[in-house]
């Protein structure tokens, strides 16, 4: 039977995809907010598999919240990358400097 | 039966789509196959009775966030090529960095298994009530003992519209604006000119 051994090996296979989405993507920002799409798909799974398994309702909850900041991420980056691409004509992000920081 | 069957089908197949996106040379196929990664994780928290989350994450990512993604990959005109110079450079550490990850992973799954962790039981606030549907109990906590963290949930999404529209507005030169101080402070007299012409003589403006 499936138990919830199974959600967490498919969830942590996930998270560590995005990881390495991330590292692999450094150039390409947007398959790295992509990536960071499948970290948190990946959290919200683990959230649904623990609530459903124990029985109790809160991290469902907490996945709708998690929901919530991904899509609110989502835009706020897309933006982000619209001024940028905008102001450089490129989306090359490993030579950001535009701050000198 | 048929249920460990779908649960190997969509764990395979979300776990496959997202490696396909983090691989594709193409951006688009990439949002593509991240849509089947989300439908697939869809269909594994169907699985488990959580009939609400699933709808929502293909509403939300499917209908909004991927949608958003599409429109920004195409609209950008950028020779993705280029961006994928550094693919294999940054490949050893990357794999380096993902197997320390798993391998932590594993050994807290396996310590948690082996019976050294303790992670505790509900303590019954939250569980789940017996004859109501899954959408109904989730809306039942979220107006009652959730409602802060709900309407909190709604001011960050107000927020992050009104920051993402603030961000790419853009002010052209030759667009109308109003003034309404200007306009406010405009008086009749220093506006109109009251003329008598004589018949047949014009008048000079």
């Amino acid at each position: 039977m499936i138990g919830v051994e199974h959600y967490v090996v498919v969830s942590s296979i996930l998270f560590v995809l995005g990881v390495l989405g991330i590292f692999l993507n450094r150039k390409n920002v947007i398959i790295v907010l992509m990536a960071i799409e499948l970290i948190l798909l990946a959290v919200n799974i683990n959230l649904v598999a623990f609530s459903a398994f124990l029985g109790d309702l809160t991290g469902q909850i907490f996945a709708m919240f998690v929901l919530t900041v991904a899509a609110g991420e989502a835009a706020v980056g897309l933006a982000i990358l619209v001024i940028y691409f905008r102001g450089r004509g490129t989306i090359a992000v490993d030579d950001v400097n535009r701050m000198k920081g | 039966m048929i249920h460990v069957i779908a649960f190997y089908l969509f764990a395979v197949m979300t776990v496959a789509s997202g490696a396909i996106t983090i691989l594709s040379r193409n951006p688009v196929h990439s949002v593509l196959w991240l849509i089947l990664a989300f439908f697939n994780a869809a269909g594994l928290m169907v699985l488990v009775g959580a009939e609400f989350i699933a709808m929502l994450l293909v509403i939300v990512y499917v209908g909004a966030v991927a949608v958003l993604f599409l429109f920004v990959v195409m609209m950008l005109d950028i020779d993705f090529a280029e961006l994928r110079a550094g693919f294999v450079r940054y490949f050893p550490l990357g794999a380096l960095v993902a197997l320390v990850l798993l391998a932590e992973i594993v050994l807290g799954v396996g310590a948690y298994r082996a019976g050294s962790l303790e992670l505790g039981t509900p303590d019954g606030t939250a569980a789940v009530a017996e004859g109501l549907s899954n959408t109904t109990a989730i809306g039942a906590l979220l107006y009652s003992r959730y409602l802060f963290l709900f309407e909190a949930a709604g001011i960050i999404l107000l927020v992050a519209m009104i920051g993402a529209i603030v961000l790419t507005h853009r002010q052209r030169g030759e667009a109308l604006v109003q003034n309404i101080s200007k306009q406010n402070a405009r008086r009749p007299d220093e506006a109109t000119v009251n003329v008598k012409p004589e018949v047949g003589k014009g008048v000079t403006l």
